[in-house]
């Protein structure tokens, strides 16, 4: 069975097709049409590419991998568009299109009141077309076009309602920094181009198995050689850091919940910032040849998983917790990628699509009961109000801090066995990190789901009175409180459901059973997911064992804590915060790295174009023809004359020179010809 | 090849427009009506010249020539490969739409003005066609006039200060690419630039004639630190002659490189490469700061010009170490076409950059940044349209902006990783300028008053607007049908470069 090409060009045409109708069409054909017809695009992309899933995992198709047409041919290099879709592309087509539809009709209702439902409902569109596009890719020109046009509908979505200040600079900040992660990204693209021979992954792949290419080195510094693969992978991971906000370059993505929470849930939660481990693994075979580049890796997730979850303990609003969160996670991902359990670090991106787009939608009707006020410390005691939601997020909270039966019980296990096997540099930190990295979740997950839901009631309702209008005293409600409606609660149950139940059948095969084939690729001497294989017994055997294991009660320790403290003592959080103020500050402002690139990027940067600006180009450049300017100043004086009020004569006087020039060199050449 | 009269055709039919509306163009609607038709008919019939090349023919088509200065062996020739023809259709596009766009902008001595853009129409494709040196050199002089006029008569306050500028600047390189001219006319004998490549020089010979040509050249790009004339000029000139300036006549320096100093004088070229390659580098870096801080509108899209246009001339000279010292003619090739697609979108992307801050100036009359803010709001396919512009202007892919500096960063790498390194900072300070300023002046809440009541857009902005940004998506969704166009002739310079004159 071959797949399709038109299926495969119907799954990435259908959301483009909405995108453009819904954005150059929005005010001919209106408001319910834009959403009708953008989630008509998703859907049909939703149902092809589960047909995909199933005809490639169980209807034994083959890998499809074919170029759609040629970018640019010269000479020997080339750049196509062009599909590639095995086992891995067809579960992230699944995970993109079923949570982009998710989150579609979710927008109905989140955005009803919006002047921008249109606007919005194309953007999201786009957003699906981007990152299928991202997704299918079989070579890195189109890697890249993805990968910049999904970061260019986040910067889209980001600064969505420009009036605002705040979501203006959040977008512009969002972009410059994925750049400085795509500044690598590009320069890992030629390298690879260069050294492996191709743009194409399966050339680039093949040339990565010969040993004269693989063991190659060069000096970039004289006298330290490296070797080419792990320049390579540095710098494409560079790129994955800023796509998926790994520490240094993570500061975007919490600024970019200034963005309407759907796009937060879709974009900045399940899909885009996971595009930097997709394409990770993706590349496993060429970072299986650099222990030094995946070193680097494992470093960087274990950093990016305790110390952004450590932030997420003291924010009030309730999206950024959840953005906190994401942050956390992707460095659990990326800590299964370092330790060369590239599968773990997918399954993990898979679960996590489920429970924490439930998380940031549930956090949205919360939003959406409270008018769009977002601080915790005005909830509480929610629980009765909006039973619907507040069930749905106790359920993906759970899968969060990965309790034994649960979604992310099964992917965040295997992380943490992945890293305690492994033998790579980093990996004793690193198992400290995820280690302590379970018990900060789930101290942030529960103080989140008391502060909102339960406990008393921190804001007041004032019936009657005025009309409905959005400009409150904080904390203050016209009305109680209420569910969301269903087009709010229906996708929450939607995917409440995988995020309960999806890691039963599935880690077995996933994790344990080469279910990737070929599409990742791991040297067996890296391979820590095979040794776990052999104590792997079932599912069942594993929730058993999970209840034995220290994550486990390190995960209940954070449960009894936060307990104690958000549901029954909430003075002790304040004077935990007054006893212990220096490491408080030190996380209210986030280590100060936000200061930090502020003063040295955005003011260095600054002060450095103003003194080229004066020093070099107006003092130096313009200084040096001065002997020019002060004829100019001369000149000016006869020019001023000359023109009195007629530039004809100017023109005239230019064609009459031109003239004479030529007359004169004409006759010059005459005489010395002759 | 059948005798073809098609370039004569390109360049003297505007000319003889020019003359026409200056006769005929008493009435102000009367002279845009007949601009229009002419502007219109040269652009249709440069169509023939793209679909007509034949890019399995000879490498020169359309080839005429007819005897000029008897005594000098100079001659009236004219001839176009793929890169003159990508040129000289991007010329043509852009006056159709100047023309149009400048239709209720200039109210004063319409005639004139017409009649200068369609002189400057004609000269301009001469320069791109000419294949005889002193043919070229002529035009390359001529087409200072029209640009004078425009910003001497429709200028802003300080418009003798940046003309003069403009001309020293601009007189001081070309007088040596004179000098440079007639030495290589009494060496040959000939000025046919056929000639020229094929004459044998010292190095000594060469490297003196490589610098005469910089000279000519360098700043026209503008190439840093010659680039200081180009804010200034922008700064005055009207929209119709900025956006000529940025998307065509800029384009002249980059063309004067591939055409005259690769095949000219490559051995001096491979030898001060790394000068070139370093100012361009330096260009990027630099040029990509100073935007950044710019108050001006106009001050600061030159400035990006400045930056981009430094693709060009990297994408150029890092061939020459690709081609004679890494034995490596693809990358080569990858560099100069990466170079003259840089140069096609620039066309495009710095036009319609130049033409949105004429609608700007136009409603506000002020080019301050400051004085803008949430333009989005009032109009919203504005808005649309500078953000798009703004993408494209920091490379972002499926725009014409991405192509070139692409495939110049791919090249880069594969002459010294380190050269790619410096130049794919243009990716952070590319965005930096583009969208710290699309966030100044389309986002955010309404400024003021003056910027509420701006009108949305007229039929006609739409139009310009629109097929700049058609453009701008069309190069960067299927840019092969560019290099397609230019593959024979890159590869016919790639192959000379090989060939080592000493």
């Amino acid at each position: 069975m071959i797949l399709s090409t038109t299926v495969l060009l119907l799954i990435v045409l259908a959301p483009l097709f909405g995108a453009v109708v819904a954005g150059l069409l929005r005010n001919v054909i209106g408001r319910a049409a834009s959403a009708g017809v953008t989630i008509l695009g998703v859907a049909v992309s939703c149902a092809l590419s589960l047909l995909v899933f199933y005809q490639l995992v169980w209807g034994g198709a083959a890998t499809y991998n074919h170029n759609i047409y040629t970018w640019f041919e010269v000479g020997p290099v080339s750049a196509h568009i062009g599909f590639l879709v095995d086992r891995l592309t067809a579960m992230m087509m699944v995970v993109v299109t079923f949570v982009s539809l998710m989150v579609h009709i979710y927008t109905i209702g989140y955005m009803a009141d919006d002047k921008g439902f249109s606007r919005f409902f194309s953007h999201i569109a786009l957003f699906t077309f981007s990152m299928l596009m991202l997704v299918m890719s079989n070579n890195f020109l189109q890697l890249f076009v993805g990968w910049e046009l999904v970061g260019l509908v986040s910067y889209l979505l980001i600064g969505f309602w420009f009036e605002r200040p705040s979501a203006v600079y959040a977008s512009l900040k969002a972009f410059v920094v994925n750049r400085v992660g795509d500044f690598g990204f590009i320069l890992g693209i030629a390298g690879a181009l260069y050294w492996f021979g191709s743009l194409d992954y399966a050339n680039v792949f093949a040339a990565a198995k010969l040993p004269s290419v693989a063991g190659r080195t060069v000096e970039i510094f004289a006298g330290h050689p490296w070797s080419v693969a792990t320049i390579v992978c540095i710098c494409l991971f560079v790129g994955a850091m800023g796509k998926s906000a790994q520490a240094p370059l993570h500061v975007w993505l919490p600024d970019s919940m200034e963005g309407p929470t759907p796009i937060s849930a879709l974009i900045h939660a399940a899909t885009m910032v996971t595009a930097g481990i997709f394409m990770v693994a993706r590349m496993s075979p060429l970072f299986e040849l650099s222990e030094t580049a995946l070193s680097f890796v494992l470093f960087i997730g274990a950093t990016t998983a305790l110390f952004t979850g450590l932030i997420g303990i003291v924010q009030n609003d309730i999206k950024r917790v959840v953005a906190y969160s994401t942050l956390s996670q992707l460095g659990y991902m990326t800590v299964a990628l370092g330790v060369s359990a590239y599968a773990g670090g997918v399954y993990h991106l898979m679960t996590h699509a489920f429970f924490k787009a439930l998380l940031f939608l549930g956090a949205g009707s919360v939003i959406i009961a409270m008018h769009h006020d977002q601080d915790m410390r005005r909830m509480g005691g929610l629980a009765k109000y909006m039973p619907i939601t507040c069930i749905t997020m106790w359920l993906g909270s759970l899968a969060l801090v990965a309790a034994p039966g649960f979604a992310g019980f099964f992917s965040k296990d295997a992380i943490i066995e992945a890293v305690a096997e492994s033998h790579r540099a980093f990996s004793g930190y690193a198992y400290f990190c995820v280690m302590a990295g379970v018990f900060v979740t789930s101290l942030y997950s529960f103080r989140l789901l008391y502060m909102t839901f339960h406990g008393k009631e921190r804001f007041v309702v004032e019936q009657g009175g005025h009309g409905h209008h959005h400009h409150h005293e904080p904390g203050h409600l016209d009305h109680p409180p209420r569910e969301s409606p269903w087009v709010v609660t229906v996708p929450l149950i939607l995917l409440a459901i995988p995020s309960v139940v999806i890691g039963w059948n599935t880690v077995g095969p996933a994790l344990f059973g080469g279910w990737f084939g070929g599409s990742i690729q791991v040297l067996p001497r890296n391979d820590v997911l095979a040794e776990l294989a052999h104590g792997f017994h079932g599912p069942l055997a594993s929730v058993l064992h999970g209840f034995t294991q220290w994550p486990f009660w390190i995960s209940l320790a954070g449960f009894v804590v936060a307990t104690w403290i958000w549901l029954y003592q909430p003075s002790i959080a304040d004077k935990a915060a007054k006893a212990l103020r220096p490491l408080y500050n030190m996380l209210v402002n986030k280590y100060w790295v936000d200061d930090l690139y502020r003063a040295l990027f955005v003011g260095g940067g600054q002060a450095l174009g103003r003194g080229l600006w004066k020093g070099g180009d107006a003092a130096v450049i313009d200084g040096a023809i001065n002997g020019s300017s002060a004829l100019v100043d001369r000149t000016a004086g006869v020019v001023r004359w000359v023109q009195s009020g007629y530039l004809y004569h100017y023109a005239f006087a230019m064609i009459l020179g031109l003239i004479l020039l030529l007359g004169g060199l004409w006759w010059t050449l005459a005489h010395a010809v002759a | 090849m059948p005798a073809s009269h098609l370039l004569s055709l390109l360049i003297w039919l505007p000319i003889v427009g020019a003359i026409l509306v200056l006769v005929f163009g008493r009435q102000a609607q009367t002279a845009r009506w007949l601009a229009l038709g002419f502007a219109a008919a040269t652009f249709v019939l440069s169509i023939p010249l793209w679909t007509g090349y034949d890019t399995g023919g000879p490498v020169m088509q359309f080839v005429e020539s007819l005897p000029w200065i008897n005594a000098l062996h100079a001659n009236y020739a004219l001839g176009a490969d793929g890169i003159s023809v990508a040129l000289i259709v991007l010329t043509t596009l852009a006056h159709l739409l100047v023309v149009i766009g400048s239709w209720g902008q200039i109210k004063d001595r319409v005639p004139l003005f017409m009649a200068a853009l369609l002189g400057m129409e004609g000269v301009l494709v001469g320069v791109f066609a000419a294949t005889d040196a002193l043919l070229f050199y002529v035009f390359f002089e001529a087409m200072l006039i029209p640009m004078f006029i425009m910003i001497g008569v429709w200028g802003g306050p300080r418009r003798i200060y940046a003309t003069l500028k403009f001309f020293i600047y601009t007189f001081f390189g070309s007088i040596f690419m004179l000098i440079a001219l007639i030495y290589l006319h009494l060496k040959t004998g000939e000025f046919s630039l056929a000639s020229f490549a094929s004459a044998s020089l010292s190095s000594k010979e060469q490297a003196w004639l490589f610098f005469a040509f910089v000279a000519g050249f360098a700043i026209k790009v503008p190439m840093w630190p010659v680039h200081t004339w180009l804010p200034d000029a922008h700064v005055e000139a009207p929209t119709g002659g900025s956006i000529i300036l940025a998307a065509i006549m800029l384009k002249v320096g980059g063309y004067g490189f591939i055409r005259f100093s690769l095949p000219i004088t490559p051995d001096a070229s491979l030898e001060y490469a790394w000068v070139m390659i370093a100012a361009s580098l330096i260009a990027i870096v630099y040029i990509g700061h100073v935007a950044l801080v710019q108050p001006d509108l106009k001050k600061l899209i030159a400035y990006s010009s400045v930056a981009h246009m430094a693709f060009v001339t990297l994408g150029t000279f890092i061939a020459l170490a690709l081609v004679r010292e890494a034995g490596n003619p693809a990358g080569a090739r990858l560099g100069i076409q990466g170079a003259m697609v840089q140069m096609i979108s620039h066309g495009f992307v710095s036009g319609a950059l130049f033409a949105c801050i004429g609608i700007m100036y136009e409603r506000m009359h002020t080019r301050l940044i400051k004085d803008y803010g949430g333009i989005g709001h009032v109009m919203p396919w504005f808005g649309v349209f500078w953000v798009l512009f703004a993408m494209a202007n920091c490379g972002l892919p499926g725009t014409s902006g991405f192509v070139g500096e692409f495939m110049v960063i791919l090249a880069s790498f594969q002459t010294k990783p380190l050269i790619a390194f410096i130049a794919a900072y243009t990716l952070i300070i590319g965005a930096a300028y583009s969208l710290w300023l699309v966030k100044r002046i389309i986002y955010g809440p309404v400024a003021n008053d003056h910027v509420a009541a701006m009108r949305p857009l007229d039929a006609r902005e739409w139009i310009v607007l629109a097929v700049f940004a058609l453009g701008v998506l069309a190069v960067g969704v299927y840019p092969k049908f560019l290099t397609d166009l230019m593959e024979p002739a890159v590869q016919q310079i790639v192959t000379q470069l090989g060939q080592a004159k000493v």
